[in-house]
């Protein structure tokens, strides 16, 4: 079939409609000279896996890119379930995207990778009009590192560390950033633990005019805070550092009035170590507030319920469980744009509950809160009846993890499983993207979940199941998966074996302490070439385990690069060639 | 246990062993390596005492957002009050009044109370064996069965849980509290 083809330019100016990356990816399937002139003019590029392509085979397909995300270590890293040393540095990328890009890349994201010093001081060199650094929850650099940014980004906008683990080897790092006017935008080191040096911060403040998301550290104290915000009354979002001091009035009022003259203000975060006296001084902002973290802050009611109240504006919530069920009634009754509601736990290994804070909260939000669509709440006691009456009152729910402290927890008032509960949130919120399941649940809930979670991208499952019945209903019934994560489920090979072929669908599946074979992971390497099939064990080298002995952790990821050679002793990826 | 497989993608699966042998092997299996997870439950149900055997990774709370919560534990006092004590200094009209909580260490406390009041003030350290500078002030605290007692005997924790008041006294009104 002869096809006229439009002209080049055109074609590239029909692609620079399109913005997301599915869209492109469709592109670039129609025919060749699609194909060819989609990946020359893509500038935009996100890496959910690292390890699923190289840097040489990205490099290759898209020749001028402005924009690269990366995520490297899986989820479960975030809860030390991956031993150090595991991977994902970002250094080899950085190394090939200085020789080929020097002169188009402006961002880079990055979220669990290692990063060092090195990378640091080659990206502040090598690009040279950068202007976004993202570190989300990585780790392996120092303030040096952070310093060569400072220095040698004329351009930089964007500054965000994150929550990552960094090294702080000096506090002068801020120095480093250009006398005169700077170009930042947005500036997050919320997660640094040493001392600031206050005059860089605040004369970096004072020339950055554009300067609309600044999250200090907790060294910044609360007086230091009407001072800087005098500097920024421009600032969208504020977060501050430990939010405590001996309560004395003058201090009060220079920081009332401080916080009233940011007319823009829509978000805050920090908190740190809350003076309860103090809190009155950001009243005059919470009625523009939409979105508010006091995840650190451990105040109670009425305190919490007093500035809570004023935020009728706020979509989005994180707050300990010092909240109780109480102070969420009161966010209920006065927040109706609730979007996103996230309680931790203020005692995560106490034996007894230190709050007040039940399923009865999270109902009466469910109830409350119309556009209410995602939830993270942890507490100690669930019932299915709950969970009925939450997936009846928010259908519109897309992001939905619930965990119960103790595993296995059934529900409290009729001891039974709660998979009429969860099973009641997958058949009613057709929308579901994301669940985690926690409390005492039998294969059937993962009936449910195959039968009915069909836009379903993410699981995590943890002390549930029965059999292999159940992770096989996930994966031959969830159309949309792409990660799954399990840990402590007896879970075991069949499953596996049978749906090889889904794993290629999806990004990754991360198994631990579940009943999966050495051998089943040989058999699943040959069968499934394109997969890497890592198998990690500290409790000693791989190699001495016999066919029929369960790997203590299996981590399985699709890729077009093969298996990769960075990996640490107690990694093994099988080999598809592995004779046996 | 027999388990039926409704699915006919299963009727091609692959498996290890023999042809129509069933899922016994599986039992084997988890019974050659326990996890150190599987101990910790194990263990749970089998004692009696309340004491949790703490699983790695769970509850799935990242570590900086623990740290966070253990810090605030130790305080005994209820949150929301803080801990604020009187301070009265010989000579001086007025009282302020102090929250205990936020110092990590004697030296800082003392050097709170030193700008409070614009004075340097003595306080005993057992290390040092003396007061600390050549002040006529030594630092005291009324305790929770009403004595006088020289702060910086105890370890912090201990003095802040059991000072109701402090006292910036004189030191020839300190002599009776002995060690000068």
């Amino acid at each position: 079939m002869a096809s006229a083809s439009l002209p080049e330019q055109v074609l590239k100016h029909l692609f620079s409609f399109l913005t997301s990356d599915k869209d492109r990816n469709c592109v670039s399937l129609v025919c060749k000279l699609w194909y060819e002139v989609e990946r020359r003019c893509r500038r935009s590029v996100f890496i959910g896996n690292c390890y699923a392509v190289t840097p040489d085979i990205m490099i290759r397909r898209f020749p001028q890119l402005t924009s690269l995300t990366l995520k490297g270590k899986p989820h479960f890293a975030d809860f030390n379930l991956v031993p150090d040393g595991w991977g994902a540095y970002v250094d080899p990328w950085i190394a090939a995207m200085s020789q080929s890009y020097p002169f188009c890349l402006e961002e880079i994201r990055l979220k669990r990778m290692v990063v060092t010093d090195e990378s640091l001081e080659l990206i502040s060199t090598s690009f040279h009009n950068f202007k976004v650094l993202i570190l989300l929850s990585c780790e392996g650099f120092t303030t040096d590192g952070l310093a060569a940014i400072a220095a040698n980004c004329r351009n930089l906008r964007e500054l965000d560390l994150g929550e990552s683990e960094v090294e702080d080897l000096s506090s002068d790092w801020l120095s480093h950033f250009p006398d005169g006017c700077t170009s930042l935008v947005s500036l997050n080191i919320s997660c640094l633990g040493s001392e600031i040096n206050f005059s860089d911060l605040e004369r970096l403040i004072t020339c950055s005019p554009n300067l609309k998301t600044l999250r200090l550290s907790q060294a910044v104290p609360l007086e230091k805070l009407p001072d800087l915000l005098c500097r920024a009354p421009q600032l969208v979002e504020f977060g501050t550092g430990a939010y405590s001091s001996e309560v004395q009035s003058d201090v009060f009022s220079n920081l009332e009035e401080a916080f009233s003259g940011c007319k823009k203000l829509e978000g805050l975060s920090g908190f740190w170590d809350v003076t309860p006296a103090y809190l009155p001084a950001v009243y005059p902002v919470c009625s523009r507030l939409t979105s508010l973290n006091l995840s650190y802050a451990t105040i109670q009611n009425p305190d919490l319920n007093k500035l809570i109240s004023r935020c009728h504006n706020l979509q989005r919530l994180w707050v300990l469980d010092y909240i109780e069920d109480t102070g969420l009634q009161a966010l209920a009754a006065s927040c109706k744009d609730l979007q996103e509601l996230r309680v931790f736990p203020s005692d995560p290994f106490g034996p007894e509950p230190n709050v007040s804070l039940t399923e009865q909260g999270l109902v009466a939000v469910s109830d409350g809160c119309p556009k209410l669509q995602t939830v993270l709440y942890f507490c100690r006691q669930m019932t299915n009846a709950a969970l009925v009456t939450i997936a009846r009152n928010r259908p519109n729910m897309i992001c939905f993890r619930l965990c119960i402290l103790e595993p296995r927890s059934p529900d409290y008032l009729t001891l039974e499983p709660l998979d009429a509960g969860f099973g009641a949130i997958v058949e009613q919120c057709k929308e579901l993207r994301r669940l985690s399941l926690s409390g005492l649940l039998t294969d059937r809930i993962f009936e449910y979940i195959g039968a009915h979670a069909k836009k379903l991208e993410m699981l995590s499952v943890a002390f549930v199941g029965d059999s292999d019945l159940g992770l096989h209903h996930v994966l031959s019934g969830c159309e949309s998966l792409r990660k799954l994560e399990i840990r402590d489920c007896p879970f075991g090979d069949k499953a596996l074996l049978a749906n090889a072929a889904k794993l290629e669908t999806m990004r990754s599946l991360w198994m631990s302490s579940c009943s999966v074979s050495f051998g089943a992971c040989e058999l699943l390497s040959q069968k499934m070439p394109r997969l890497n099939i890592e198998v990690i064990d500290e409790n000693g080298p791989p190699d001495t385990q016999s066919e029929s002995c369960p790997v203590e952790k299996l981590y399985i990821y699709r890729t077009v690069a093969g298996p990769r050679f960075d990996m640490p002793g107690f990694v093994r990826i099988m080999n598809q060639d592995a004779a046996h | 246990m027999t388990t039926i497989y409704e699915n006919n993608d299963l009727a091609t699966e692959l498996r290890l062993g023999l042809p129509g042998t069933t899922d016994e092997s599986k039992t084997e299996l988890s019974n050659n390596k326990r996890s150190s997870s599987d101990l910790n439950h194990h263990d749970q149900q089998d004692s009696s005492s309340t004491s949790k055997v703490q699983i790695v990774g769970w509850p799935p709370v990242r570590s900086y957002r623990k740290n966070i919560v253990i810090q605030t534990k130790n305080s005994n006092c209820d949150i929301s009050q803080g801990m604020y004590v009187k301070v009265s200094m010989d000579g001086a009209p007025y009282l302020r009044k102090i929250d205990l909580r936020f110092y990590k260490s004697y030296q800082e406390l003392l050097k709170a109370l030193e700008n409070m009041f614009k004075h340097p003030i003595g306080i005993y350290l057992e290390k040092e064996g003396n007061t600390t500078c050549g002040s006529n002030y030594v630092l005291t605290y009324e305790d929770k069965d009403g004595d006088w007692m020289l702060v910086g005997d105890v370890p912090l924790d201990m003095f802040i849980n059991s000072c109701k008041r402090l006292r910036i006294m004189k030191g020839c009104e300190a002599k009776g509290l002995g060690c000068i």
